[in-house]
């Protein structure tokens, strides 16, 4: 059973082989003149007058909330939906209480405006 | 195809027998591990020849003809132009992130085809929940970006990566629930019993039974992968190179071959889900299952993949770009909640046994 498993574990370590190899190779055989200009930030042209880590727009943040929200949602629904055809109307009713929980909230932050991007 | 893998095998066990079962075992999996990268690392170069050949053709150009026969050698002039090119680390950079954000990227993109079955049992390894593991690592891919913007220290990329944070977070949601309808209507998270059920020709394939739900995972795909017309995370006139600004040289290409090795895995994804995998469009048909009978699954899957490689480009030639907060919008409003509703449909359609693919 376990056993299975391992090729994932290699294909991770190959994955992190030909990353890392790629990026050795382009590092050995390409050339390496760093100079002031050229390591500095991008900037369309003037040199950076600002600090980057900037403010940003907290909908992002909503974004992420949300994400964890549902994609909790997505992995409770996953073990219902292999054997759903064999549970019948319990199971049915039951699925149905627990997403209509969500939708619920979902409704909700839709009318707040969590959704809307201007 | 499997046989000549056994025969592999056991050459591979005869000729380093001093080797002890596990270490042997490992060894095995890197060598296939090995014969899958590779050709999938050629494919991925061919499709960066395949796509500007295509879309010069749609605008009536003739696209890379220089290097090689009608150009068949760009992809390779490509690599190699690369790799002689400099790696920038700009000096507000954090190295050590910005130089892992790239392999970030590329390890699930690659670890991800561990569990894609490429035929009947031609698979590295058969894991129960195959599913929720492309789910999982498919996932760890954001991190990469999101890193590479934060390590940049610079403002195009840490806007670039918040804005593909975003959106690929909100449509990973929208392909786990049309996944959930998948796995009702196959009863199982395993790629190849799902396969498995929809034996027997084209009418058993489960596009027909979850036709909007195929749609909506196709542009979901096509926003996971960063492709036109979603592609705000690139966007060039309005945050220039998105997370890629400060990157050059091979670093740049882990991301680019990233991206590219992700188009053929959803391609892929989308026909062992919706257009039955390495099974012949001919099953059950009278004469024509004959007359295919020579062609093997793996050229089957491939001839369907390709079909789904080609939309990519063609959707990228025909569309404009969205805005952000129209594809913001078409997520959460839109698709969420269709698929929430396409999930009790199936659930009815199967509690109230109706139509025959249940």
């Amino acid at each position: 059973m376990l056993e299975n498993y391992l090729p994932v574990v290699v294909f991770i370590f190959l994955g992190v082989a030909f990353g890392v190899g790629l990026t050795l190779i382009g590092w050995l055989l390409g050339p390496s003149k760093p100079n002031e200009e050229k390591n500095s930030q991008f900037e369309c042209g003037f040199p950076a007058f600002e600090d980057s880590r900037m403010h940003f727009n907290v909908r992002y943040y909503l974004v992420a909330i949300l994400f964890i929200l549902f994609d909790l949602e997505v992995a409770f629904v996953f073990p219902w939906a292999v054997v759903q055809s064999g549970l019948g109307w319990f199971g049915f009713v039951v699925i149905s209480v627990f997403l209509f929980l969500l939708v619920v909230g979902f409704i909700f932050e839709w009318k707040k405006g969590a959704l809307e991007w201007e | 195809m499997m046989s000549l893998w056994q025969s592999f095998v056991e050459l591979i066990h005869e000729l380093i027998p001093w080797l002890d079962g596990g270490i042997a075992t490992v060894i095995i999996i890197l060598i296939k591990g090995i014969a899958l990268v590779l050709p999938l690392i050629i494919m991925m170069a061919y499709m960066t020849y395949a796509e500007r050949k295509v879309i010069g053709y749609m605008q009536l150009r003739i696209g890379p003809n220089r290097v090689g026969p009608i150009g068949l050698l760009q992809p390779f002039a490509d690599v190699i132009k690369m790799m002689f090119k400099e790696i920038i680390f700009p000096t507000k950079a954090n190295i050590y992130l910005f130089l892992l954000a790239p392999i970030l990227a590329f390890v699930p993109a690659v670890a991800i085809w561990v569990v894609i079955p490429l035929g009947e049992g031609f698979y590295i390894t058969n894991l129960d929940v195959s599913l929720l593991y492309v789910l999982a690592i498919g996932s760890v891919g954001v991190y990469g970006i999101i890193i590479a913007g934060w390590a940049s220290n610079s403002k195009y990329p840490l806007l670039g990566a918040l804005r593909s944070t975003a959106l690929l977070v909100s449509y990973e949601i929208v392909i786990g629930f049309v996944i959930v309808t998948v796995v009702m209507v196959a009863g199982s998270v395993n790629l190849n019993e799902i396969v498995e059920g929809q034996k027997g020709g084209a009418w058993n394939w489960y596009f027909i039974p979850l036709f909007p739900m195929m749609i909506v995972f196709w542009i979901s795909a096509l926003t996971e992968t960063n492709r036109a017309p979603f592609d705000v995370v690139e966007g060039e006139s309005e945050i220039v190179g998105g997370t890629h600004v400060e990157y050059s040289g091979m670093c740049f290409a882990l991301f680019f071959m990233a991206e590219y090795i992700n188009m053929i895995m959803m391609a892929a994804l989308a026909v062992l889900l919706f257009f039955g995998g390495w099974h012949s469009p001919f099953e059950g048909l009278p004469y024509l299952e004959s007359l295919f009978e020579f062609v093997p699954d793996l050229v089957w899957l491939l001839v369907k993949m390709s079909f789904f490689l080609f939309l990519y480009l063609w959707i990228r030639a025909t569309f404009p770009r969205f805005r952000y907060d129209q594809i913001m919008r078409l997520c959460w409003k839109v698709f969420l909640p269709l698929t929430i509703i396409w999930i009790f449909v199936v659930a009815l359609m199967t509690q109230l046994a109706i139509g025959p693919w249940f």
